[in-house]
């Protein structure tokens, strides 16, 4: 059911790596569920009652406390048959008796994936799990403590995933190129520069369809994208960019750049914007997050 | 952990618990020197501290039988009985901690009103756990307060003192079965504070009930927005929100009063004194003597506390569900693994922690690693330090450089795991790999250095471009003390890669480990690669510090391995030093470095006559025989050596390319009289101090300093008496043989 995975779509997700889960196993989601949320709870209070032994103890008074987890398996989710299935970590406050809606909240989810990670998972040992992408969506203290259970229960490592410029170039050159049905939105490239006393941003905002006919230009072979064209494509916006300004964007750091695929920023931020090529992007995030592995 | 029981708990609350404590981390590993450990005996034996340990013991044991049947009333002052087993129990109390079995009667007689306010207040104030503290003798004391019979200032230090030792308490069931009678203690004006933080730790969800409710509520009205009240409440309403409807300020912080007492101090210094005295643990023990680290990152932990696995965790549940059928192969919680010998008994059910980092900071999981080969660990191990490693490393990551001193000792802590197994992590390497090119050779320098020699051994060695360009790089340019670390380091590197090779010779035979990619011919190749490139650093480094004493000492060090390779580590090859290392050497200022080189020399020769008699007794051919390259190499050295130091003939016959043969024409123009001699035992400018002093024994009288005068069968003597043992060897066994022959 493809329609199970447009949870990821126009939401930002903070992208980690993960090492991969040692005895972690896709039959006892409910006795993880069960656990994490145990740990949930005593993780809270523990933030409430410090660790006893008469440290002067700070109390915080009006958290919610009843947090319910569902960890479910999301197989639709991988790239090749040799992918693990992905996992779905979902955070959500039970009704209170006094609150008038009587629904779920949903306040936190994150996603465990691994979209074509052959490089991780071949001749892997059989007791480890490769999902080296993880996405978190919610309050960081929610990712901090799902993410230190994971850690103690899998001994796993969590670390953010920055994503370079060098990789961010590549995104833009790649999403330019992608085929948008509907009438699609700018694609902007967004520069920091360095070494000034007040930071400054420049935002390159350029139309869909000429971004792609540059691209066209650029690229000798559909379905094939090589260092040497990014660059060539890069220079030729840096160019039309100096021509107008007599800025050299060369010169700058770029941070973000969004098209009607995805958005990605340098600090390791992503949103998905297109279903069909949702399977493409996480793919070239898993080759991220893989080489930050090893 | 304790509020996850706490809270699975809570589900069952007719199921007692099974005993399954697990205390903080601070006190697993200071309760390995519990006094209960049977085998106490055993390290007080070891320890110099024996007799005194046991004049300790012996006078506690005393004073605890005094105090368990004194009498009532009876007075400090005159009772010098009293007094004596007070100061006792004072003393080993707040410098020692006391033993489990202390607090009974202790708490006994100090709540039983026996006797004076002033005796009870100095017992409590004395009752520091050595180890842990009975329930049992928490709640007969907690029976004595209800019956009121000690005055209400030690009611209060007792509760005081319960608040601060409430995780040294071994179990805590029967503590919650008195939830009740602690509550009544809210009525009390004094105890109320000290009762609510004590109802703050005990409190589970089923303590929530509407009339406790309701008396708080009850007592807040009386007696005002108490802050411990407060948050008694506001923890009220998190366990049942459906019952204390009352509005608390939202998102406050509210404070217990700093309730620690007197004790806290006490039991910071018995913790430590504790953890000295541990034998096993100490040299790797980091624990608790480490400044807390307010870690920006929720991740990132350096010294992980060692926990069992969630595998038990399903264990036990499954336990309760199936009547105990799991109860025979239960695994040993690591938790419990103090001591050596508790290792011993439970080493057919242990289990690896959860985490694997944290076997870095325990030594008795080190020994357990070392007895299991299973791929997983090391997988384990070398994903959590690669990344941490990474994610650490001060001058790879730019917002670090502030916790330097952290990084600094997670680097000695690998660097000290890796000396125990006595063996290199692969992550480890790699992050050397990775940041070296990065590094400025300053920060973490002794670190990094002493990392270096952990670098595994392979065949397919990457070390030209990944460790030895950067390290050259550094090296050229730095101080003539860096130089000499990284001299040291890779000397200890190739002793590593040595006894690497060693042992996996000998274990070679019984089984197929050392095919792990490794080939001996590739292992020789990458050997060489490093002694070449130690030559190669240390001819350039020569020139750069003008032949400076100290380095040629650390220069000759690491050839005071290499000569002996063959016969010591059985590996078959030999490199002799370049000519920039030799004759720098050879023509050194310093006597030591000379006698150095004498002694290379010699088991240079006793390394290559050995390979070349295994060489001819051998009829079939060798896979490894050491070129004639090398004994030509060999002999031209010696022959400059014994021309320079004996036969006074160096100017003539030294064939080396980069030797001293000159011409006497050109040794003439230098207008230094008899320059043949003058790289003699007696003239050499290392030795001529010695001929100087032995002059001035044999002959006292004479001022003229007459070298010639000198005996050299009586100096050659002198000089051995003076402790030139490299000298000797090299003299007996090159020297004596040449000039009989000549």
């Amino acid at each position: 059911d493809p329609q199970r995975t447009t949870f990821l779509l126009r939401k930002q997700w903070s992208l980690y790596s993960v090492t991969p889960l040692y005895r972690f196993s896709d039959a006892h989601l409910r006795d993880y569920s069960r656990l994490l949320s145990a740990f949930i709870a005593a993780e809270k209070q523990k933030g409430l009652a410090g660790g006893g032994g008469g440290e002067g103890l700070a109390v915080e008074v009006g958290v919610e406390l009843d947090v319910k987890v569902a960890i479910s398996s999301l197989p639709e989710l991988k790239g090749s048959n040799r992918d693990q299935a992905a996992v779905l970590v979902q955070l959500s406050l039970r009704p209170s008796a006094f609150s008038k809606n009587s629904e779920e909240k949903l306040i936190w989810s994150g996603c465990f994936c691994s979209v074509s990670g052959d490089d991780l998972s071949e001749n892997m040992r059989e007791d480890f799990t490769c999902l080296p992408l993880f996405l978190a969506n919610g309050a960081e203290s929610y990712t901090a403590i799902v993410g230190s259970w994971f850690q103690k229960t899998f001994d796993c490592c969590f670390h953010r995933l920055a994503i370079s410029p060098f990789t961010l170039s590549w995104m833009a050159a790649m999403w330019t190129g992608c085929k948008v049905d509907k009438t699609a939105s700018a694609v902007e490239l967004v520069f920091s520069v360095p070494c000034l006393p007040q930071p400054l941003d420049i935002s390159y905002a350029i139309h869909p369809e000429d971004a792609k006919a540059l691209w066209d230009t650029v690229q000798k072979t559909p379905g094939e994208v090589t260092q040497e064209e990014v660059d060539v494509f890069m220079d030729c916006l840096y160019s039309h960019f100096h021509r107008h300004f007599k800025i050299h964007l060369s010169a700058t750091k770029l941070v973000k750049v969004s098209t009607a695929i995805a958005s990605a920023q340098c600090d390791g931020n992503i949103k998905f914007l297109q279903s069909q090529y949702l399977t493409g992007v996480l793919m070239l995030l898993t080759e991220l997050a893989i080489s930050q592995i090893q | 952990s304790e509020k996850m029981q706490r809270r699975q708990s809570s589900k069952t609350p007719k199921q007692p618990l099974k005993v399954h404590h697990k205390n903080q981390t601070d006190l697993s590993a200071w309760r390995k020197r519990g006094t209960t450990d049977p085998e106490k005996s055993l390290q007080n034996h070891q320890s110099p501290n024996y007799q005194k340990d046991d004049n300790n013991q012996y006078s506690l044991e005393q004073a605890l039988s005094y105090f368990e049947k004194v009498q009532d009333c009876v007075s400090l002052k005159k009772n010098s009985v009293l007094q004596k087993h007070l100061t006792t129990v004072e003393s080993i109390g707040l410098q020692r901690g006391l033993p489990p079995e202390g607090f009974n009667v202790l708490l006994n007689v100090a709540l039983s009103g026996k006797l004076a306010d002033k005796v009870n207040t100095r017992l409590l104030k004395s009752l520091v756990p050595a180890s842990v503290i009975p329930e049992t003798s928490v709640v007969s004391s907690v029976s004595w307060l209800c019956v009121s019979k000690c005055s209400s200032n030690v009611q209060v230090l007792f509760l005081r003192w319960l608040i601060t030792v409430f995780d040294f308490i071994d179990h805590k069931e029967k503590l919650h079965a008195l939830y009740g009678f602690f509550f009544s203690f809210l009525q009390d004006e004094k105890m109320c504070p000290y009762a609510c933080h004590l109802l703050y730790l005990l409190t589970r969800k089923e303590s929530v009930k509407p009339f406790r409710i309701r008396r708080l509520l009850d007592l807040q009205a009386k007696m005002g927005m108490q802050s411990h009240l407060q948050a008694l409440l506001s923890l009220y309403k998190l366990f049942r929100p459906d019952l204390v409807t009352i509005n608390l300020p939202g998102k406050m912080k509210t404070f217990f009063k700093n309730s620690e007492g007197p004790w806290k101090a006490a039991i910071n210094t018995v913790r430590q004194r504790n953890q000295e005295n541990f034998p096993v643990s100490c040299p790797l023990f980091l624990g608790t003597a480490q400044p807390q680290s307010r870690k920006r990152k929720w991740n990132a932990q350096l010294i992980i506390p060692a926990s069992s696995t969630n595998k038990n965790i399903f264990e036990k549940d499954r336990e309760k569900n199936c009547v105990n059928l799991y109860s025979t192969n239960e695994s040993f919680p690591v938790e419990q693994l103090q001591t050596f010998s508790r290792l011993l008994q439970n080493i057919h059910r242990l289990e690896f922690p959860s985490q694997m980092g944290s076997v870095l900071t325990n030594p008795l999981l080190l020994h357990y690693m070392n007895c299991i080969k299973d791929e997983s660990i090391y997988l384990r191990l070398y994903y959590w330090m690669g990344q941490t490693l990474q994610e650490e490393c001060t001058w790879c990551v730019a917002d670090n450089s502030q916790y330097e001193e952290e990084f600094k000792d997670f680097l000695e802590t690998i660097y000290k795991t890796e000396c125990f197994l006595q063996e290199g992590f692969s992550s480890c390497e790699e992050f050397l790999y990775k940041s070296l090119p990065l590094w400025d050779g300053f920060c973490c320098q002794s670190q990094i250095l002493r990392l270096v020699s952990w670098i595994p051994l392979s065949s397919f060695s990457e070390m030209n471009s990944q460790l030895y360009d950067p390290l050259a790089q550094l090296f050229f340019t730095s101080s003539l003390y860096f130089k000499c670390s990284v001299l040291e380091s890779l000397k200890e590197l190739l002793q590593n890669w040595l006894n690497w090779h060693l042992i996996h010779l000998d274990s070679e035979s019984d089984s197929q480990v050392h095919s792990l990619n490794t080939t001996l011919s590739g292992l020789v190749n990458t050997v060489a690669e490093l002694i070449h490139f130690v030559g190669r650093i240390s001819t350039v480094a020569l020139h750069l510090e003008n032949n400076n004493t100290f380095l040629l000492y650390f220069i000759l060090d690491f050839y005071e391995t290499v000569c002996d390779m063959y016969l010591r580590y059985n590996l078959p090859l030999l490199i002799m030093p370049p000519a920039g290392v030799f004759y720098p050497a050879l023509l050194s200022m310093d006597p030591v470095s000379l006698n150095q080189l004498c002694y290379i020399m010699y088991r240079y020769r006793t390394n290559l006559v050995a390979a070349k008699e295994n060489e001819l007794s051998k009829k079939k051919i060798l896979q490894f025989k050491f070129s004639n390259k090398t004994y030509q190499e060999y002999n031209q050295y010696v022959i400059a050596m014994v021309g320079c130091l004996w036969t006074s003939s160096v100017f003539q016959k030294d064939i080396h390319p980069q030797g001293l043969r000159m011409d006497d024409e050109l040794l003439k123009k230098t207008t230094v009289q008899e320059y043949k001699s003058s790289f003699n035992i007696v003239y050499h400018p290392a030795m001529m101090g010695y001929a100087a002093l032995f002059l001035q024994q044999a002959w006292p009288d004479d001022t003229t300093f007459n070298f010639s005068l000198i005996k050299w069968n009586w100096y050659l003597e002198y000089l051995y008496a003076q402790g030139l043992k490299g000298l000797k060897v090299f003299i007996e066994s090159s020297i004596n043989r040449v000039s009989e022959a000549s």
